[in-house]
C-alpha cells in the first residue's frame, strides 16, 4: 500500500487523472440511480387502482388504454418487422456474395436508417403513411413507422447471430443432404435464436419508449380505437401528453415508473438472451 | 423438383426483404425533399435558412434560430458528455476493478434503454426547478437542454469508445510502460490516441443522437422562437419547432415545418456519412 502511495506522490498528474477516470465512472452510475430512484420515489405512491381502470376520463387520467395501446402496437410493428429482418439477415449471410454491389446498398441504407432520428421517421410517416395513403392518424401508421425504425437494429442482431453460427453446422447438414433452405431452417436459425430475441427484445423496448415517431402518426386519443384505423396513444405519448398539459403530474410520475419497469424487464431479458447465446458459443 | 423451386421462391423472398432498407431510404428521401424543397424555393432559400424571424401568424418563415438553437444544444450536449464519456469508456477498458465490470456495463445498457420521454420528464420535474433555484430565473434554458442531452448520449458514446479503446494492441501499452511512462500516461498518451478513428466516431454518433433528440428538449428548453441568447434563456430547437406546431399547423405553415425536417435530415445525413466513414477507417 506504502509503494502505492510513493508512487502516485511521485507522479502527481497520474494521481489527478486516475480520480478524475474514477469521478467519471462514478457520475455515470449516480445519475442512472438518482434518476430511478427518483421516479421511483415519485411514482410508486401514485400506482393507485383507479390508474388502471379500463376506461380514460378526465378524473382517473388511467393508463390503461396507452397500456393496450402500447401492446397492440408492440406486436403488430414487430409481426411486421421480424419477419423481414430476419429474412433480410438470411440475405445477407446466406445467400448474398460477399462485395456485392447489393449487399454493400442494403448496409448504408441500413446504418443510414439507424441513424435518422425518431422526429423525421414521425415527419415521413405523416406524410406517407398517414397522407399519402390515406391511413390518418391510426395505430397502424404508427406501426408501420415503427417498422422502418425498428427494422435495421432486428437486421443487425440478427446478421450476427447468424455469423457467429460456425461453418460447420453447415457443412454437417449439406453432408446429411439436406438442401440450403433446410439447412437454415432447420440447423442455422435454430442456433441462431437466443441472439435474434435479444435483438427484438431491444426493438421491443425502442418501440414502447418511441413518442416523436407517434404524435403525428398513431395521434393521441386517450382510447383504445375499436379498429387499427383508429387513433390511439401509447405509453410514452400519455406520459408526454400528461406532463405537457400538467394538470395530471401524479399520474405522470405513476407513467413514468411503468415505463422503466417495463425497459428494465425488456432489458434484464436481452442480457439473459445474450448471455445464453455466449453461453452456446463456448 | 417442388424442393427446387421453393428453393427458389424462397431466395427471392429473402432478396425482397433485403431490398427493405433501400426502399425505405428511397422513400423517406422523395417524400421529404419533395414536400420540403419547393417549399424553400417558395419561401426563398435566404429568408428560410437566414431570416432570423419566424412568425407563422405573418407569413415570415425563418428558421436560423432553431438552426443555431440546434447547434449549439449540441455543442454544449458534447462539452458536457463527451470528456465523462470518455473516461467512463477508459474506466471500463483500463481501470475497472473485475467485481464492478458487468454491473456497470448493465446501468450503461439501462441508461441506453430508458425512454427519452423519462428522460425529459426527469429535467422537467428535477433538473428545471433545481436550476431555478441556482440562478433565481426560469429554469428552463439552453444550459438544462445541454446537461440533460450530456446524460443522454452517454450510453451511445461510451458503447463505441471502449470497443475502440479495448481495440489498440496490448503491445502499446506494454512499450510504453517498458519505457518507464505511468500507467496514466500508457492509458491517455499512447492508447487513447492510437484508438482515435474510434473515439471520434463515438463523439460524432453522439452529436448525430444529440441534434436529433426531441421529447427531451422540448420538455426543458423553454421554446422561445427568438435566436438563441444566452446560455440561461430559452431557446428552441428545430426538432422542437416540428413537434410543437405541426399540432396545429396548416398550408404553407405546416410545410415550412416539413422542410424544417428537411434541413434536420441533411444535417443527419452528413453526420451519418462521416461516422461511417470514420468507422471504415478506425476498421482498416
Amino acid at each position: 500500500m506504502s509503494k502505492r502511495i510513493t508512487y502516485l506522490k511521485n507522479h502527481p498528474l497520474a494521481a489527478v487523472v486516475k480520480c478524475l477516470v474514477w469521478l467519471a465512472a462514478i457520475i455515470t452510475a449516480v445519475v442512472l440511480v438518482f434518476l430511478i430512484g427518483f421516479i421511483a420515489v415519485k411514482g410508486i405512491p401514485n400506482l393507485t387502482p383507479s390508474l388502471f381502470a379500463l376506461k380514460y376520463n378526465s378524473e382517473n387520467a388511467s393508463l390503461m388504454p396507452a397500456l393496450i395501446n402500447t401492446l397492440i402496437m408492440t406486436a403488430l410493428s414487430l409481426v411486421i418487422a421480424v419477419p423481414i429482418g430476419i429474412f433480410a439477415a438470411i440475405f445477407l449471410v446466406e445467400y448474398a456474395k460477399k462485395g456485392s454491389k447489393l449487399v454493400g446498398l442494403v448496409r448504408i441504407t441500413a446504418e443510414t436508417l439507424s441513424g435518422i432520428p425518431s422526429i423525421v421517421f414521425g415527419l415521413f410517416g405523416l406524410l406517407f403513411f398517414t397522407t399519402a395513403l390515406g391511413w390518418g392518424f391510426s395505430l397502424l401508421s404508427g406501426s408501420f413507422t415503427l417498422v422502418i425504425m425498428i427494422l435495421p437494429l432486428i437486421m443487425r442482431t440478427t446478421e450476427e447471430a447468424l455469423l457467429a453460427v460456425p461453418d460447420a453446422y453447415r457443412e454437417a447438414s449439406f453432408g446429411v443432404g439436406a438442401g440450403k433452405l433446410r439447412t437454415i431452417f432447420r440447423v442455422v436459425l435454430p442456433s441462431a435464436i437466443p441472439g435474434i430475441l435479444s435483438g427484438i427484445v431491444l426493438g421491443t423496448g425502442r418501440i414502447v419508449g418511441e413518442t416523436a415517431a407517434l404524435l403525428y402518426t398513431a395521434g393521441t386519443v386517450a382510447k383504445v380505437p375499436s379498429s387499427l384505423l383508429g387513433s390511439g396513444r401509447t405509453l410514452a405519448v400519455h406520459m408526454y401528453v400528461l406532463s405537457s398539459e400538467g394538470l395530471y403530474m401524479d399520474q405522470a410520475y405513476a407513467t413514468a415508473v411503468v415505463l422503466v419497469i417495463v425497459v428494465l424487464l425488456l432489458n434484464g431479458l436481452s442480457s439473459l438472451l445474450a448471455g445464453r447465446l455466449m453461453k452456446g458459443q463456448k | 423438383m417442388t424442393q427446387k423451386i421453393s428453393e427458389r421462391v424462397m431466395r427471392i423472398i429473402f432478396l425482397i426483404a433485403a431490398c427493405m432498407s433501400i426502399l425505405a431510404v428511397a422513400l423517406i428521401c422523395v417524400f421529404l425533399f419533395a414536400n420540403g424543397i419547393p417549399t424553400m424555393l417558395k419561401i426563398g432559400l435566404p429568408d428560410f435558412l437566414l431570416g432570423t424571424i419566424w412568425k407563422p401568424s405573418n407569413n415570415i418563415y425563418g428558421i436560423l434560430p432553431f438552426i443555431l438553437g440546434s447547434i449549439f444544444v449540441t455543442a454544449g450536449s458534447i462539452l458536457i458528455g463527451v470528456p465523462i464519456a470518455t473516461l467512463t469508456a477508459t474506466f471500463l477498458a483500463f481501470y475497472c476493478p473485475k467485481r464492478i465490470y458487468s454491473p456497470l456495463k448493465s446501468m450503461i445498457n439501462l441508461l441506453a434503454g430508458i425512454p427519452s420521454v423519462v428522460y425529459g420528464f426527469f429535467g422537467m420535474v428535477w433538473i428545471v426547478p433545481t436550476m431555478k433555484a441556482l440562478t433565481g430565473k426560469s429554469g428552463s434554458t439552453m444550459l438544462t437542454a445541454c446537461i440533460l442531452l450530456g446524460i443522454m448520449i452517454l450510453p451511445t458514446v461510451i458503447g463505441v469508445m471502449e470497443p475502440a479503446i479495448l481495440a489498440v494492441p496490448d503491445a502499446y501499452y506494454e512499450g510504453s510502460l517498458a519505457l518507464g511512462a505511468t500507467h496514466e500516461r500508457s492509458v491517455f498518451c499512447v492508447v487513447i490516441p492510437a484508438a482515435k478513428s474510434g473515439v471520434i466516431a463515438g463523439i460524432v454518433l453522439g452529436i448525430g443522437r444529440s441534434i436529433g433528440e426531441t421529447m427531451a428538449v422540448i420538455m426543458v428548453a423553454g421554446n422561445q422562437t427568438w435566436m438563441p441568447q444566452g446560455l440561461l434563456k430559452g431557446v428552441r430547437t428545430m426538432t422542437a419547432n416540428i413537434v410543437i406546431e405541426m399540432g396545429y399547423a396548416s398550408g404553407l405553415h405546416r410545410q415550412a415545418l416539413i422542410a424544417t425536417g428537411v434541413v434536420l435530415f441533411v444535417f443527419i445525413l452528413i453526420i451519418n456519412l462521416s461516422v461511417s466513414l470514420l468507422r471504415r477507417r478506425a476498421a482498416s
